[in-house]
């Protein structure tokens, strides 16, 4: 323990000197009080291009992802790359996609995706669904972030649970008080520490290793001698198409997570989004490079931690930080993993609780509901959420979290045609809709339940790829098992509204008019057209 | 407060420049080779790392050809 006192020193430092900030931020761009959800759970829907840029940055660029792609990279190569594309194309779909979801939700008032589905298609069970689904896909993501944590302590010699769940009371506790503001602030901490890291990292470690020609030959030597055959420096034949439709699932499915949403409906008008969409990027940049620390980290010979005969992978990314830095700077490098856990944590435990505030218990329990009722109830359920991600580190396995998060992945992505396409289209029957989520759901569980790894002897949720010889096709050929699910949803959806428009079954009302999603900051809104009226 | 004009939309040719940026990393022959490398990195590598600045300038130039007058 002693062996790393200065790296314990520096992170314990920079990450209360973060907690002391998330609780200021309270007082940060003061509005008139805090209790409603625009002010305390979208930040009072003011942030401006800059802030934005920290804020979806930091929440979609999780610590977790930067502990684990680059072990992706460490232990199969070129597969575990498929974080570029996906973060690439990514910003251009969803461009003019998240104009839209701006614009009308600035008119009505709408603080998650489900809100929007509910006035879009007249159906409070749709958007109960939807709601449900976002809160089920990000639990598990809160709690991957305690997993970024987990994977640092443990590079300091800090075992035990303690640590974390006094990180999480800490985070709880200021989010409770700050809301988004919490997050907004500190991102600005955290994207500073893990630029200033990554960026010394891609300079340091090469000239330490002899270049990145030898980095990619030592890679390159690893996998050679594997007998694994779909690792590599490169693609094999079986896994191009895995790798494309990962990326496109994935891009389809980041904006449609709840906390993605937060972050877009927080900014201040349409520009600041259309502004983000070109700068965003810069952390698609700054991830490809982080990915490629797990290439370094096999020209280092770096081995991961062994925790009870289990080697952690998501130590690599720690343990070569460890071996290439004086000892202060890997401080600061593990407060960057640290403290980038944080933000996303707290946006998604926000974004969630604004689900069930807004689709459960307004909907369904509480009609008459204030906002400050609604702020109120938010508050508790975000620290509801964060204990329930602690228990779910503490009472069952770290590898059922990241099962879930596969799960998550392909769940949130059964949300496309009402939240994506309704966008669009009012085509769509609501009964159409329903079925073809449980159809998507069931098809995408199912798929993934099928998916086994002989190598590591796992029967079940062992990865996403989907082999088509499961479907009798007699290749070896795998696809990304969301990107099938969600065509089953599609065509269930599509031949259920026929179905039902055949039948002649009541559809739900359209509050939204054209116009509606292409208003602009100072527009009238409903609740402003309202009082007129 | 002003009327919101009931024709405005984010309908443009220049849209079609995104997809661009869409279409091209979901290609794999492009970039799945070794060669020609670049300061060591592989092609595979190097060539998907500049889909990002290729992306920049898309969406950048979507942003800026379909401003609105205001």
């Amino acid at each position: 323990m002693s062996a790393h006192l200065t790296e314990i020193i520096v992170f314990t430092a920079l990450f209360l000197t973060v907690s002391g900030m998330g609780f200021v931020a309270s007082r940060w761009r003061r509005p008139h009080s805090l209790a409603s959800l625009d002010e305390w759970g979208l930040g009072g829907r003011s942030f401006g291009s800059w802030v934005t840029w920290f804020l979806i940055g930091g929440d979609l660029y999780t610590a977790y992802t930067f502990v684990a792609v680059p072990a992706l990279l460490w232990g199969a190569g070129a597969a575990g790359f498929f974080a570029m594309p996906y973060t690439v194309i990514t910003y251009p779909l969803v461009f003019l996609v998240l104009l839209r979801l701006w614009s009308v939700s600035h008119v009505h008032g709408f603080v998650t995706p489900a809100d929007f589905v509910r006035v879009r298609f007249g159906s409070p069970t749709l958007a109960l669904l939807i709601a449900i689904t976002g809160i089920v896909a990000t639990m598990p993501y809160i709690a991957l972030q305690l997993v970024g944590i987990e994977a640092v302590l443990k590079s300091m010699g800090v075992t035990g649970h303690l640590p974390i769940i006094i990180a999480f009371a800490i985070l709880a506790a200021y989010t409770y008080q700050s809301g988004l503001r919490a997050p907004a602030l500190i991102a600005f901490v955290k994207d500073a520490l893990i630029y200033v890291v990554i960026l010394t990292a891609v300079v340091v470690i090469p000239l330490k290793l002899g270049g990145w020609g030898s980095i990619f030959d030592a890679a390159e030597a690893k996998f050679a001698a594997t007998p694994a055959p779909g690792d590599g420096i490169l693609l094999g034949s079986g896994n191009q198409l895995q790798y494309i439709t990962l990326a496109l699932g994935s891009a389809l499915a980041l904006f449609l997570y709840p906390h993605s949403v937060t972050g877009v409906l927080a900014s201040r008008n349409r520009d600041v989004i259309k502004r983000n969409m070109s700068a965003l990027p810069a952390y698609s940049l700054l991830l490809g490079l982080i990915a490629l620390l797990g290439y370094m980290a096999i020209a280092a010979g770096v081995k991961p931690v062994v925790t009870d005969g289990r080697p952690d992978n998501n130590t690599i990314v720690p343990q070569l930080f460890d071996q290439m830095f004086p000892d202060w700077f890997t401080g600061v490098a593990y407060a960057a993993v640290g403290i980038g856990a944080l933000v996303p944590a707290a946006i998604m435990s926000i974004a969630a609780a604004n689900l069930f505030t807004r689709n459960i218990y307004r909907e369904f329990l509480r009609p008459d509901a204030s906002d400050a009722d609604e702020a109120r109830v938010s508050k508790i359920v975000s620290l509801l959420v964060k204990v329930g991600a602690v228990l779910f580190i503490l009472f069952l396995d770290t590898g059922f979290s990241i099962d879930l998060q596969l799960v998550g992945g392909v769940i949130i992505l059964q949300t496309l045609p009402s939240v994506g396409l309704g966008l669009y289209t009012r085509w769509f029957h609501r009964g159409g809709l329903v079925a073809g989520w449980a159809a998507g759901m069931a098809a995408g569980v199912l798929m993934l339940y099928s998916i086994g790894n002989p190598a590591t002897g796992k029967a079940h949720f062992a990865g996403s790829a989907f082999p088509l010889s499961n479907l009798g096709l007699d290749t070896k050929v795998t696809v990304y098992a969301g990107l099938l699910a969600l065509a089953v949803n599609l065509l269930v959806a599509v031949l259920g509204t026929l179905v039902a428009r055949t039948a002649g079954l009541a559809d739900g009302g359209d509050l939204t008019q054209p116009d509606h999603y292409g208003a602009d900051e100072g527009d009238p809104r409903v609740r402003d057209l309202d009082l007129v009226g | 407060m002003t009327t919101p004009d009931r024709k405005r939309s984010d309908r443009s040719p220049w849209n079609w420049l995104l997809a661009i940026p869409i279409v091209v990393p979901l290609l794999p022959f492009l970039y799945n080779a070794l060669d020609p490398r670049l300061l060591g990195f592989p092609r595979f590598y190097w060539l998907q790392l500049a889909f990002v600045p290729l992306g920049v300038v898309c969406t950048t130039a979507v942003y800026r050809l379909t401003k609105r007058r205001r």
